[in-house]
């Protein structure tokens, strides 16, 4: 039942609601949000929301098109929202473009509950705020690799023998899932291997593309590897996919997102076995490195440059409220809380774990979108098995090429 | 009708498209010539909440923006967008024609160049849809013509459901019906007599899965307008072609199809159109890894994490309507000439 | 009628084979659907066996019954699907209403004019149908938020109309040829201007047409995801982009049995209105419907 579960959640942060008005101090101003649409998301929304009073207005736009809208939206002169909710990868355009505006003014004024750690900062000034954390992580059927007889891997060769001992028992057919499906997930794979052999995307200092080596081979071949024990139809899996399969019981091992954890451990959508022997793990390694193959993804907050201080200043102080620690004490399993004070619960166990044993956030320079789309669509080809890894790579890179000249990146 | 009238009855009508359309389509076009401005790359320190503080690379939007003051359209770079590798891919394409050993190996390398590959599926998708689907519509109607009149109601509804059901929902229902475990995927398996035949595996079964889906869903625009125009087919020449002893065939071949012509014509352009511009299946039904479209290039473009390509995805409007044109001028020109045929 | 229903026996059965057929070809996924609707989503989007959606193995075992109202009690009651319903019943009515008036004057205007330029815009209008839209929708964006008019439905309304107009110039073009033109030339005769002879002599024969044309915008306007998606604020979310807002995301869970819910219930709508209109739909596009 998970939307009585969606609903508790938001039920308690309206109750929460009441008291909580005078806590924000705002005296005036307007409050616009752009927001991603998920639930934790949705969550601070709502308790943004509670610093609404009769001087202070808060709108909020959860939406899936965020990342279409963000732009032209903080484009305009006054900006169409105050804050916009960012990630790793979507505050990109805001900085290239100069759309929002440095914080440290506002952190050292109003920013005490914050931890270091929580500070985006590009050279040496705060541009945003994090809050939360996710990351492809490790999911596996603790009593399936039991019956087995082997151990739980840490590093995709493992994964790979795992599986194979599975396959041969008869105990599963298919026991692998990666979301494959092309486009961004299947980009994302392939960012996640590669991270994990620590090699760098691009020539320090440009966007000369650096991927055709020996690292984006093995990442290539071991990608190409795992497809051999998935089901036929993995070119088709996204994380949503993968997850229903796992979720029925027809999957022993999968590296999916840590945010779909609690969705993949709830009795109304998985199986009991499911349930109760499902392990979140941090990402395995590859090729004999130490790092895992996964990227950390944070969510945070930016304030957009084109309104005015007073706004700016009610934006800020209504996100501090919106972030403050109760809110991560009270709701530990909507999401993997940066915030001080938070105490992850077993569903967060996956990304801190991947976190903790040094795993490379997701790359933050102008180019790595221009990449990914290009990753997503000429890796297809590859993961089918009807292309080598030096065609793909010739591919990727001519296809990248192109367009990164027509981005003004490359001459 | 005086000129100044006609605009006065056509003013909204115009305005709207002016304003909507056509002011939108001129600055598509003048975006695909240029592209961005070359981005000033800075190396600075940045931090995050993991790992700590790295040297990477920012754009230096000061610098940058004061480029595009100066410039406020980009580069100007002509045709280039239309004929790189990922468009029209001219300089591939002569490489691959000049090295190429055989036919099937130019075919296989030109078939790996994204346009052309998008081209591909569209073609053919575009070709076997309108007329199957046409063809479908026409025979629905013939057929629902015998069914008495209270239940023509019902039977009208439900033949329209496919056109009906919000295309995202219901493309995303089929898709699990498909599934090696939905109702029809387990059907096919057994009829085929082949347990692990997935129709998502291979690049025939999901084209045939897209177009067997593309017929499903126009089929019932097709049958609506053509079994309205069977109403107005008129009734003394049916009865003299039966009087004359044509049998039904006869009948269809001789009476009902000239009668319906305009008609005809009218949903092959629709048709056409519409399905050249294939999209919504791919994205419901993960199929972009065996089949995509130039809609679906477009929308790739659009749809980026960072800045929208929107030069790359004018350029590729501006060939999806190039490659509409040539596909619909037949028609048209056959149109016009019933137009000037019919009044002046 | 009588002509095509004096047939043989043989031609009737398959007939009404054919149709029948096509019924459960059409209609199947429908039906699937709707008694999918009352199941758990583990149910309805079994990776086990298609049986679960028939016997609700999962729905019993969650719910203690085989048959559930949470997907319609999740979207109309949690998250207020209503609210979308009434934007999009304002976008709906709006934007039929305004495509009719506009394209009912542009059509009646092209199919009275013997200028060249008319072939220019009959042209020109199927070009513009030619162009993606989401091509399109994108441009629209940083003007709008310029301009302060992002977000509203009045935005959403003239931009779906605009994008409407080709298609209903066309139908309504058609439409025209085919009344007689001595309707309204003998009432410019009589010394009506344009405009009145357009309102005494045409408008009375012309809503079989109008309603014709009136579905496919109606159609239109209630399924768009492309335009709504994009240039409206959550407040004014439309059906569609509330309906993909259930699918869940890359890195999120959906409530796809909320979206399930959702589209079952917005067809009882479209069938109340195609039985109602379905006599009129028939006789509009026999009367017209681009006779050349």
């Amino acid at each position: 039942m998970t939307f009585h579960r969606t609903t508790l959640v938001s039920l308690a942060a309206l109750l929460i609601a009441g008291p909580a008005l005078a806590e924000c101090g705002i005296e005036a101003g307007s409050v616009r949000i752009l927001s991603n649409d998920f639930e934790a998301l949705r969550l601070v929304n709502s308790e943004a929301a509670t610093c609404a009073s009769e001087t202070v207005t808060v709108e909020s736009n959860a939406t899936s098109e965020h990342k279409n809208i963000q732009v032209p939206a903080l484009t305009g002169n006054p900006a169409e929202y105050t804050i916009a909710m960012v990630a790793n990868n979507s505050i990109v355009p805001l900085l290239n473009d100069g759309l929002i505006r440095p914080l440290d003014d506002l952190v050292a004024e109003y920013g005490q509950q914050l931890q270091p750690n929580q500070l985006i900062k590009i050279d040496g000034k705060t541009m945003a705020i994090a809050f939360m954390a996710n990351s492809q992580h490790l999911f596996f059927r603790r009593d399936v690799l039991e019956q087995a007889g082997v151990e739980p891997p840490t590093t995709w060769e493992g994964v790979l023998d795992a599986a194979k001992a599975i396959k041969d028992q008869g105990i599963m057919e298919h026991p692998l899932g990666a979301s494959n499906a092309t486009g961004w997930d299947l980009a994302a794979e392939f960012v996640n291997m590669y991270l994990g052999t620590g090699a760098e995307f691009f020539a320090p200092g440009t966007a000369e593309l650096a991927i055709d080596n020996e690292q984006g081979r093995a990442t290539l071949q071991m990608m190409r590897d795992l497809t051999q024990y998935m089901a036929p139809e993995y070119v088709t899996f996204n994380a949503n996919t993968m997850g229903a399969v796992y979720q029925s019981g027809n999957m022993a091992i999968m590296q999916q997102w840590g945010s779909l954890a609690g969705a993949t451990i709830d009795p109304a959508k998985s199986t009991p076995e499911v349930v109760e022997n499902t392990v979140f793990a941090p990402s395995p390694t590859i090729g004999g490195g130490t790092t895992p193959a996964a990227a950390l993804w944070w969510d945070g907050f930016t304030i957009a440059q084109n309104i005015s201080d007073e706004d700016a200043e009610a934006s800020f102080r209504a996100m501090m409220h919106a972030i403050r620690p109760e809110v991560a004490a009270e709701h530990p399993q909507v999401a993997t809380w940066l915030i001080a004070g938070y105490e992850p619960g077993p569903t967060a166990a996956g990304v801190i774990g991947t976190a903790m044993s040094g795993a490379r956030p997701y790359p933050m320079v102008p180019y790595m979108g221009l990449l990914h789309e290009t990753l997503g669509n000429e890796l297809a080809d590859f993961i089918k098995g009807s292309e080598d890894a030096d065609k793909a790579l010739a591919d990727i890179t001519a296809s990248y090429t192109a367009a990164a000249q027509q981005a003004g990146f490359l001459q | 009708m005086p000129h100044s009238t006609f605009f006065r009855f056509m003013f909204p009508s115009l305005l709207a498209m002016l304003l909507f359309i056509a002011l939108p389509i001129v600055s598509i076009v003048v975006q695909s010539l240029f592209i961005e401005h070359e981005q000033v790359i800075v190396t600075s320190e940045t931090c995050q909440p993991f790992g700590g503080c790295t040297s990477t690379s920012t754009v230096d939007s000061a610098a940058t923006a004061q480029l595009r003051a100066e410039e406020p359209l980009g580069r100007f770079n002509g045709l280039g967008t239309y004929i790189d590798r990922n468009h029209l891919a001219f300089g591939e394409l002569r490489d691959i024609l000049t090295t190429s050993d055989g036919f099937t190996d130019a075919v296989s390398r030109i078939y790996n160049l994204p346009l052309y590959r998008a081209l591909a599926f569209t073609v053919t998708y575009c070709a076997l849809v309108t007329p199957l689907a046409m063809m479908l519509g026409l025979l629905i109607a013939l057929a629902v013509n015998t069914v008495p009149q209270m239940l023509k109601g019902p039977v009208i509804f439900f033949s329209l459901v496919p056109m009906l059901i919000t295309p995202l929902v219901g493309s995303l229902i089929l898709f699990w019906m498909l599934n090696s475990e939905g109702i029809l995927g387990a059907a096919i398996q057994n009829v085929f007599n082949d347990p692990g035949l997935s129709t998502r595996s291979s690049a025939p079964l999901t084209w045939a899965m897209l177009i067997v889906y593309g017929i499903w869903t126009n089929a019932p625009f097709s049958f609506i307008v053509f079994y309205a125009g069977l109403q107005a087919v008129p009734r003394d020449t049916v009865e003299a072609a039966m009087i004359d002893g044509a049998s039904r065939i006869e009948r269809i071949r001789y009476v009902v199809l000239p009668s319906l012509k305009p008609l005809i014509l009218f949903v092959l352009l629709v048709q056409l159109m519409d399905n050249f511009r294939v999209f919504e299946p791919i994205i419901s039904f993960n199929a972009a890894a065996n089949a995509t479209s130039l809609s679906y290039q477009i929308y790739s473009s659009l749809n980026t994490q960072t800045s929208q390509l929107f030069g790359s995805a004018a350029a590729t409007s501006v060939i999806t309507i190039g490659f509409i044109a040539v596909l619909i001028v037949p028609v048209l020109l056959r149109v016009a000439r019933e137009l000037s045929t019919g009044r002046g | 009628m009588d002509a095509f229903s004096r047939r043989s026996p043989v031609i009737r059965a398959t007939a009404t084979g054919f149709v029948l057929l096509w019924l459960l070809i059409a209609a199947f996924p429908f039906v699937w659907t709707v008694w999918g609707s009352f199941k758990v989503e583990p149910d309805f989007f079994s990776r086990d066996t298609w049986w679960h959606a028939i016997l609700g193995t999962n729905t019993a075992r969650l719910t203690g019954d085989a048959f559930t109202g949470d997907g319609y009690y999740g979207a109309w009651v949690t998250t207020q699907f209503w609210r979308s319903t009434l934007n999009t019943a304002i976008i709906t009515v709006c934007v039929v209403v305004i495509s009719l008036s506009f394209g009912t004057l542009g059509g009646y205007a092209l199919a009275r004019s013997t200028a060249r330029y008319r072939f220019v815009i009959l042209i020109a209008a199927l070009f513009f149908r030619a162009m993606p839209d989401i091509t399109l929708v994108s441009g629209y964006l940083l003007p709008f938020f310029q301009l302060n008019i992002w977000g509203y439905l009045p935005t959403a309304i003239i931009v779906l109309v605009a994008l409407n107009q080709p298609f209903t110039l066309w139908m309504m073009y058609s439409f025209f040829q085919g009344i007689p033109r001595d309707l309204d030339e003998s009432a410019l005769v009589d010394g009506c201007t344009r405009f009145q002879a357009f309102r005494l002599a045409i408008v009375p024969v012309m809503w079989p047409g109008v309603i014709t044309t009136g579905l496919f915008a109606f159609l239109l306007a209630y399924n768009d995801f492309s335009v709504t998606g994009l240039v409206l604020s959550e407040r004014n979310q439309t059906m569609v982009p509330k309906i993909a807002s259930y699918l869940g995301q890359i890195q999120s869970e959906g409530n796809v049995m909320f979206a399930v819910a959702a589209v079952v219930s917005i067809t009882i709508p479209i069938f109340l209105l195609v039985m109602f209109f379905q006599r009129y739909l028939v006789s509009g596009l026999t009367a017209g419907a681009v006779k050349g």
